[in-house]
């Protein structure tokens, strides 16, 4: 079996994985972390968002053999405690229901504000149209990073 | 019925008992379910009750700490923070002392578990707020003893007990007297307008766990050892497997092993992408069995049934067929709806390990005993060897009422002898439903001097129909002469619980028939509803569920909150009120056109759920319901087509998403009596606010869902 060196949440990790294993599985099974989640596996819930690059984008179609030289950020490595304005903004509306897909949100969220820090209401609702809420918190998620992003000026 | 008369009412030494622990603390152990399940009978032996009778703790630490250990199955409803916040109120300590822990369920100790229907809170108030309340009693007599005062005199407020000196002792500071004293029989419940945790806004008690990214659903779960196993399954209702060739998956990397049950081929793999692909390159072939149905065949089914005259008669007042013939007007019109999977966000999982000696089962669950008893009756175990542990749910939706994935996990750990997580993909999860049933119903209204004088409903669904206290929902009591009629087809493809169960439908069906029938009358829609809920106030008619006056509030409160009749130009309102699961909701649909088209702008909510526990909580129930229940009316569509699903992903399967939602403005009725639940009864009205409003804005009435489909459409086309 192939292995694959991988810059993830600032540390440099080596793992054993077939060429086309896509990095959800790795980073769930190989590596133990579990907040990046399974929805669909075809790249229209964005459950499995990560950050490439400081880019959004969906695990679980992306393989890792793709991946080395890149930067990978999951929700674990946000912020060493939860602290990032997006989460924050997350904890103070009390967004989640059921929470499975909020990971993938506020990962979503996360790289949307990096680019565009102050986003009006319908840049917020196209930004994170790609991410299913089955529960549909949508009201919350599209308050919290409005606030997120009050929260950055 | 007036849920302010409780009927639950319970002697609480039937599920109280308490203990000193060796760390100094006190525990107080309660019998949840048996508190707030109605018809369980109380043990009788009282005295040789042991903690295994137990399902639900609260520990109170000698630094007065709280530890609430929650049984209850937590699927996004949020009775994990809320049920909690009723023990904590009474018990008088601050929000910020508390810790709720999931309790482990253990299906050996804890044998009566429910869960679902929106029913947690309402069920269990009393038994809550007694709880609390007599853990307080303790403490304070255990002050009032070590002081050698009368505890009448002492106080107890946020963690502290006062006497009439002002002395002060903390809660931890007398738990370990208090565990030793007898539990007092009655005990003073709080005045609700000196609450200070109820009707406050508590935060999710799983926040941090969520936005961090830490292990808490079923898909979390790991333990050593463990294979990963994804199962094929027949690919249509009505096939079986006739044999299959797994050299391939043998030759994936991290495949360990392909085990055929029944129908069903499982591959066992190292890890889940391997277990994934190993499924793959299986190559089976599959013989029919049984029908292979179509969604055109059900519809001509479902539509002869409605033209045939075999039904079952669910309820009848009067003489619906003499008001009809003596009317002067008679309104016909048929409703229909497709399938539905529930597409929780986890799809189905669940972590089996079948020894000789024990079976360890964990995973999201929402009715863990019966499934335990059904692996049990499965592997002809005894249930006392299983060990049920529950994990946070990714939704539920009445998905994960039913333990098939229970069994599958069983059987296949069984077979293998290792500890297996079943996984589903989500083709799985779509493919191996338990649906929403397509239904259609038949409504006619007779009129007459410009009065409804009788109504007739019937439904046509597959396999199942509504529930029995359905008929007896609005307009029931309402209407002089009033029939409910079903009948199904019987179907191999399976159906069962999905979100308010047929109300789903039904509110939409019906409360556009009576946006029709007030057109027809000239009259307003909500004053309508307003006038015919009059002939229902104080019924002494036992079966009637909903009560004429709270609803005619929520409807008054939510024509008020919306401006009703004063929309802005170019706004178009709709309007829709429906009671299910015990709680009263009206809804105000806003939709404005775009290029024509019509965009769902806001909708209005008054809702009536009695007390409100956690505000924050109940007005994102009402929110997710709300959006939920426009999602699927504009876009939910499953069709079968010799057998299979026609869609089994989210690129053919569509769920609503932020750019198409609406804002949803709540409002609560403010009465002070006891609460009812809210995971479902936001969801029914929603699809008729908006095909109503639709109807306002366009001029076209939605008689079908998905409403997507329809719109566009002329009603000539569709009527005829």
């Amino acid at each position: 079996m192939p292995s694959y060196s991988l810059q993830v949440n600032g540390n440099s990790i080596t793992v054993n994985a077939d060429a086309d294993t896509p990095l959800l599985w790795v980073l769930r099974d190989e590596l133990n972390m579990v907040g990046t989640k399974y929805g669909c596996g075809i790249g229209q819930c964005g459950a499995c968002t990560v950050h490439v690059d400081g880019t959004a984008t969906r695990s679980c179609l992306l393989q890792v053999s793709s991946l080395e030289g890149t930067k990978i950020t999951t929700i674990e490595g946000l912020s060493e405690d939860g602290s990032h304005p997006v989460q924050e903004a997350w904890k103070e509306l009390d967004v989640p229901q059921c929470g499975y897909c909020q990971s993938g949100q506020i990962m979503t969220a996360s790289a949307f504000l990096e680019q565009n820090p102050n986003p009006n209401e319908t840049q917020i609702r196209e930004a994170m149209t790609g991410n299913i809420c089955r529960c549909a918190s949508y009201n919350r998620i599209e308050k919290a990073v409005a606030l997120a992003a009050q929260k950055n000026s | 019925m007036d849920t302010q008369n409780n009927p639950f009412a319970f002697s609480r030494r039937n599920f109280l008992r308490t203990t000193a622990l060796a760390s100094g603390g006190m525990l107080i152990g309660f019998n949840l379910f048996t508190a707030c399940k109605p018809e369980v009978t109380p043990p009788v032996d009282i005295a040789n009750l042991n903690f295994n009778d137990f399902n639900a703790f609260i520990k109170i630490a000698d630094n007065g700490m709280v530890t609430i250990f929650s049984p209850n199955p937590e699927i996004g409803q949020g009775v994990k923070t809320s049920m909690p916040m009723i023990i904590a109120e009474e018990l008088d300590v601050p929000w910020e002392h508390v810790h709720v822990a999931q309790g482990i369920l253990d299906t050996r100790n804890y044998t009566r578990q429910v869960a679902g229907g929106s029913q947690s809170i309402r069920f269990g108030w009393d038994a809550l707020r007694q709880t609390g309340a007599t853990a307080r009693q303790m403490l304070v007599n255990a002050a009032a003893a070590k002081w050698g005062v009368d505890a009448g005199s002492c106080k107890a407020s946020q963690g502290v007990i006062t006497n009439s000196n002002g002395e002060t002792l903390g809660y931890g500071d007398v738990v370990k007297e208090a565990a030793s004293l007898d539990v007092p029989e009655d005990v003073a419940l709080k005045d609700p307008k000196d609450y200070t945790i109820i009707g406050t806004n508590a935060v999710n008690v799983d926040i941090d766990k969520i936005i961090t990214g830490k292990p808490l659903f079923g898909l979390d779960h790991k333990a050593e050892g463990m294979q990963t196993a994804v199962v094929l399954r027949p690919p249509a209702f009505g096939k079986k497997l006739e044999s299959y060739d797994d050299t391939e998956t043998r030759s994936v990397s991290g495949v360990t092993d392909v085990i055929r049950f029944g129908d069903k081929v499982a591959v066992l793999a190292s890890n889940t992408w391997a277990a994934l692909k190993g499924k793959k390159a299986l190559k089976a072939q599959w013989t029919a069995d049984g029908n292979l149905e179509n969604t055109e065949d059900h519809d001509k089914i479902l539509a002869d049934i409605l033209d045939g005259n075999k039904f079952d008669v669910r309820r009848e007042d009067g003489n619906v067929k003499n008001a009809f013939a003596q009317a002067d007007k008679v309104l016909e019109r048929t409703y229909e709806s497709p399938f539905l999977p529930h597409n929780c966000m986890e799809p189905m999982n669940f972590y089996a390990d079948v020894k000789p000696d024990k079976i360890h089962l964990v995973g999201p669950i929402q009715t863990p005993a019966g499934t335990a008893g059904r692996v049990a009756e499965l592997l002809e175990r005894k249930e006392e060897e299983i060990l049920l542990e529950m994990t946070r749910m990714g939704g539920g939706f009445g998905r994960r009422l039913y333990g098939d994935f229970v069994m599958e996990a069983a059987e296949i750990s069984n077979l293998a002898k290792k500890p297996v997580k079943v996984v589903y993909s989500r083709e799985d999860d779509m493919a191996a439903g338990i649906y929403r049933p397509a239904i259609k119903y038949r409504m006619a209204a007779s009129i007459k001097d410009g009065k409804i004088t009788g109504y007739h409903l019937k439904e046509a669904a597959i396999n199942s129909n509504m529930y029995g206290l359905i008929p007896n929902f609005f307009p029931a009591g309402c209407i002089e002469n009033y029939k409910v009629e079903t009948a199904n087809y019987k179907s191999n493809i399976t159906i069962g619980a999905w979100r308010a169960p047929y109300t789903n439908f039904l509110a939409f069906a019906e409360q556009s028939f009576f946006d029709e029938l007030a057109e027809e009358l000239q009259q307003d829609a909500v004053q309508l509803r307003i006038d015919l809920l009059q002939n229902v106030k104080g019924t002494t008619d036992e079966r009637i569920q909903y009560s004429g006056q709270r609803m005619e509030d929520v409807i008054k409160l939510a024509a008020e909150k919306a401006g009703w009749g004063k929309a802005p130009e170019g706004v178009y309102q709709g309007f829709s009120a429906y009671y299910s699961h015990n709680t009263h909701v009206a809804e105000v649909a806003d939709v404005v056109l775009k290029d024509g088209n019509p965009i769902v702008q806001k909708v209005t909510v008054a809702v009536d759920c009695g007390i409100v526990v956690n505000p924050t909580g109940a007005i994102n129930q009402i929110e997710g319901g709300v959006l939920d229940g426009i999602g699927h009316a504009m876009y939910g569509d499953l069709s079968f087509k010799e057998g299979e699903p026609t869609a089994t992903n989210f690129d053919r399967y569509r769920l609503i998403r932020m750019n198409e939602t609406p804002k949803v403005d709540t409002y609560f009725v403010e009465n002070g009596l006891s609460p009812t639940g809210l995971g479902e009864p936001g969801l029914p009205p929603a699809g008729g606010a908006v095909a109503n409003a639709i109807k306002a804005a366009t001029g076209q009435r939605i008689f079908k869902q998905p409403f997507v489909n329809e719109i566009g459409k002329s009603n000539t086309e569709v009527l005829t």
